[in-house]
């Protein structure tokens, strides 16, 4: 299984996306922006960071790339893509998935251990977790306030596409305190906190957030 | 005016150049036309002005730091050592790790976001210089008075730009601290540490070798901001009555360093580079002549061809230009293409705009007009060397002992348990630090509030380093001699608390001005200090930083040195935290505690300071510190004594573990009673919880290195209940965690 880990200028978790990867069991592969080589991998992680300084719309330059035009390709085609913060907005501003992350409620950047809901256990990315599960895994973001308008936000809860939801004080003011959502197929997830630096009890708060690369290895046995 | 050249200078010797303007004294100016034997031109005396400015030359702290030199103790582990952009020091294994402080202090209190970001931003591309990888940076913060007003503008800035430029290069944030006092009010510290990680043969130096080699400007391109801000803005003390000096504080773009760091660890990793220089304080006027004096030859640049964001900067513009997230590289012709492939890849301008020459001259034109033509030694390395003069203080023999009425009642030590712990300075920082990303790079193993910040450097084999930096700026106002030893044993005894052991130090000297006799004689007894203890524990000073004019008008901030330790652990996994969610754990306290409340928090807050700081003793931190690194393998968890003292302590160890703990402090055998017991800051000691299973063990070895231990309570519960007093954590959570929120939102 190889796993490709996209790096844009300004990716920051790439290695940490990688280092995740491995830790699932698959070969992480990595991909560059510039290019348009997926380099025949299984799946993709758009990791977090500012990818081009977060300048004009958090994504919006990277949803431009090279790489993008043939991960949208593939995505139609039910290619499991993951977007981690930074990727959740480049997957939101190439309208793989819906809404928009804006600023955060209280204006501040925030990085903290989040509580989350899994809502949504049947998407590529989530497979390995129960409905109703609650994980812990780190936040950090300035613009993880997912917002969208309310077809949408009817759309998405009716169809049960919010795959995780932030449990206690919604930490950026998200609508339906929204952390996490995929497309219609299941294969494309956007999430704002960072599974990747949840792996190991060493260096994060728990391991809940390997369950996610595992579970796309499942899907593609599947 | 038209451009002012060498032959120009030379033909009208009385024309009379701004060098007052430019922060240099009349006699400085006199010695710049002995060396040139004629009157500079405008753009030499721009060089000069910078570099030998206070920030640059450090000519007022010079002859007291070369105590380090002379006082260094022998160590097989310092591979670069003072003089450098950053110190080198080997870990074993065949890493090398560099670590650093600086200072921006006085661009942070003109512009809190941009000073702040850029002290950031100024300190990873220090450590960048030296072929490292950065890999963790940490923020020592000095306020005034938490519910001042101007504390209100300059902290949230600061706090945002620190996370705002270092979140955005990814980079973990790990550690620092914050400190609020009245002397700061107008006179904030932001000091940034970096550290970063390479193999040892991957170190890079700053010269300039090899006639026809090519120099090489990088990153982003010059602008007008932070024209002089060496000279002008770190060097002079605020007056009120001058023009406001924002445009002398640089602007940053973190996304341009983010693409620079990654640009240029590729080219380190092609070994591209002869030599290497970032743009720092006094920008390209640093870089050339720096590079040029610790090279073997002379330099050519032809300044037109610097790239330009604003065209209409005169040549002493470009010269002394702070733009940030620029890097100056020495590059064999022959490794030209590959260099700027790697750059075109990262889309990071790269612009040859010189080359290194035979002979022993800086020289410099611009459209072809030769503008500076300079020895660079006298530039970079020759600048002034002044004796100040130096008096003790007055002040000193105004001291007055702590006076406090003592703590008995379980009332009143739940109500001075609580005033201690939302106190600003003790209070929990998380409004802060939850601004700073702890988790990007996946190899934070510690971070705040932990006793020290710990990364992992190898994933194989678990080796990894500890990092704390420590400061007790009142002990060093009572006693600045021994204020600063116990700042380091404060750190090392951190560094070990965690588990690792300490290796090597940094610091960051933050004083008033050195015009001032009796802050200058503070200055000169902390630096004798703080060489005579890294002799005593055979710790290598691998750099530092001196920041003064840290005053308004008469009023100095208290003397703040901060003493950055490093440490090595050889497997992370072993690391001890400073809480445990296991309840029946024994708590027990290493070291004995004295009465003396000088310089402690307690004391700070019933408005009194003091009159001596305790005696440092090194013996005793040594065992202690044997004692730490030894019996590792015997804590649930530990945290050292310092701040706020055992009340803070254990307050702050129930409070991240939400498991509470019933203490009972022996009052008859502590000097100063219950009070001293909770609220005396002596050194020396940290507190431990233990399985019951390990108790005899850790007794043993304990007696082995001769150190008290006390035994001092047991976890469990969901109260902290000290002698009689009940304190549950739900109240004292909302203590420790409501003042920050209050204070700034």
């Amino acid at each position: 299984m190889r796993v490709g880990v996209v790096t844009f200028p300004g990716t920051l978790d790439d290695r940490d996306a990688a280092r995740a990867v491995e830790y699932a069991g698959a070969e992480p592969v990595s991909l560059w922006h510039g290019s348009d080589d997926l380099k025949h991998v299984d799946a993709v992680v758009l990791p977090g960071g500012f990818s081009y300084g977060d300048y004009l719309r958090c994504g919006a330059i990277s949803a431009k790339a090279p790489i993008m035009k043939s991960i949208i390709i593939a995505a139609e085609h039910g290619f499991p893509v993951l977007g981690i913060c930074n990727g959740f907005q480049v997957l939101a501003e190439a309208h793989l998935l819906p809404g928009a992350l804006t600023r955060n409620a209280d204006m501040h950047f925030l990085c903290t251990d989040q509580i989350l809901k899994i809502e949504n256990n049947t998407t590529a990315w989530t497979n390995g977790f129960s409905v109703g599960q609650e994980i812990v895994i780190p936040m950090k973001n300035a613009e993880g306030n997912f917002n969208c308008d309310d077809a949408t936000l009817h759309e998405l809860e009716s169809e049960g596409r919010v795959i995780a939801r932030y449990v206690g004080v919604n930490p950026n003011g998200s609508r339906d305190a929204i952390a996490g959502i995929t497309n219609k197929r299941g294969n494309v997830v956007g999430l704002m906190p960072h599974p990747e630096h949840a792996i190991d009890l060493l260096t994060g708060p728990s391991k809940d957030g390997l369950t996610f690369f595992t579970s796309v290895l499942n899907a593609m046995v599947k | 005016m038209a451009l002012d050249t060498v032959t120009n200078a030379a033909a009208t010797p009385d024309f009379e150049l701004p060098f007052e303007q430019l922060g240099l004294k009349a006699d400085e100016y006199e010695k710049i036309k002995g060396i040139l034997g004629r009157r500079p031109t405008g753009s030499e005396l721009a060089m000069y002005s910078v570099m030998w400015s206070e920030h640059c030359s450090y000519k007022s702290s010079k002859v007291h730091l070369k105590q380090f030199g002379e006082k260094a103790p022998k160590s097989d582990a310092l591979l670069v050592g003072i003089g450098e952009n950053a110190g080198v020091v080997d870990i074993g294994q065949g890493y090398a790790v560099t670590f650093k402080a600086e200072s921006h202090n006085h661009p942070s209190f003109v512009e809190p976001y941009q000073g702040a970001a850029t002290g950031v931003g100024g300190i990873v591309r220090d450590i960048l210089t030296m072929g490292a990888r950065p890999i963790a940076v940490m923020d020592p913060l000095r306020f005034g008075k938490a519910d001042a007003p101007d504390t209100k503008r300059v902290l949230p800035g600061i706090v945002a730009g620190i996370g705002g430029y270092g979140n955005c290069l990814g980079l973990p944030n790990i550690g620092g601290e914050i400190v609020f006092d009245e002397t700061y009010a107008g006179n904030p510290l932001v000091n940034a540490l970096c550290v970063g990680v390479m193999r040892h043969e991957d170190i890079k130096l700053a010269q300039a070798h090899g006639a026809g080699n090519l120099v090489v400007l990088f990153g982003a391109k010059t602008g007008g901001d932070g024209i002089g801000g060496a000279s002008i803005l770190a060097s002079e003390t605020f007056n009120t009555s001058k023009p406001t000096k924002r445009p002398a504080v640089q602007v940053g773009d973190p996304f341009a360093e983010k693409v620079l760091i990654e640009c240029s660890l590729e080219i380190f990793a092609e070994d591209l580079v002869v030599g290497i220089q970032d743009l720092g304080a006094a920008g390209i006027s640093c870089a050339t002549s720096e590079l040029a004096s610790a090279g073997t030859g002379g330099m050519e640049v032809q300044l037109e061809k610097v790239p330009l964001r604003d065209p209409s900067l005169s040549p002493e513009e470009i010269l002394m230009s702070e733009s940030q997230e620029r890097m100056c590289a020495i590059i064999e012709p022959s490794k030209l293409a590959r260099f700027m492939a790697i750059c075109k890849k990262w889309d990071v301008t790269a612009t040859v705009i010189g080359e290194v020459t035979s002979g022993d001259r800086l020289h410099i034109t611009f459209n072809g007009e030769l503008i500076v033509d300079v020895p660079p030694r006298t530039v970079a390395h020759d600048g002034p060397v002044l004796t100040r003069p130096m008096a003790r203080p007055d002040y000193l023999d105004a001291l007055k002992p702590v006076a406090l009425d003592p703590i008995e009642s379980p009332e009143a030590i739940k109500a001075a348990v609580l005033k201690l712990m939302a106190a600003p300075n003790i209070a929990d920082k998380s409004w802060v630090t939850k601004q700073y990303d702890r988790y990007v790079q996946g190899n934070s193993i510690l971070a705040q509030p932990e006793d020290s910040g710990m990364i992992r450097i190898d994933e194989q084999t678990h080796l990894g380093i500890a990092i704390s930096t420590d400061a007790n700026a009142r002990w060093s106002y009572v006693d600045p001699y021994n204020g600063v030893k116990l700042a380091l044993l404060e750190s090392c005894r951190n560094i070990a608390t965690s588990g690792a052991k300490p290796l090597a130090i940094t610091n960051c000297l933050n004083f008033g001005s050195p015009e001032d006799p009796g802050v200058m004689w503070t200055f000169a007894e902390t630096v004798r200090g703080l060489a005579d203890i890294c002799l005593e524990m055979g710790l290598p000073v691998t750099g530092g930083n001196v920041s003064f004019y840290n005053q308004t008008g008469k009023v100095a901030i208290l003397p703040t040195p901060v003493v950055g330790v490093l440490g090595v652990i050889q497997d992370v996994r072993t690391r001890t935290s400073m809480s445990s969610d296991q309840s029946g754990l024994e708590l027990f306290q290493l070291g004995n505690t004295d009465d003396n409340f000088s310089g402690s928090e307690w004391a700070h807050l019933h408005g009194q300071m003091g009159d001596h700081a305790p005696t440092p003793d090194i013996d005793h931190e040594t065992r202690l510190v044997k004692v730490l690194l030894e019996g590792q393998q015997y804590f649930a968890a530990a945290h050292d004594i310092s701040n706020g003292g055992f009340a803070a302590t254990i307050s702050e160890m129930v409070l991240k573990s939400g498991v509470g703990a019933t203490i009972e402090l022996p009052a008859e055998y502590i000097p100063g009673g219950v009070t001293a017991g909770l609220f005396a800051e002596t050194p020396g000691r940290v507190v431990l919880a233990v399985k019951s299973s390990d108790v005899d063990a850790l007794q043993k070895l304990a007696d082995a290195h001769s150190i008290p231990m006390h035994w001092v309570g047991k976890t469990g519960g969901d109260a902290l209940v000290i002698n009689g007093a009940t304190i549950p954590l739900t109240e004292l959570r909302t203590a420790f965690t409501e003042t920050f929120p209050k204070l700034f939102g």
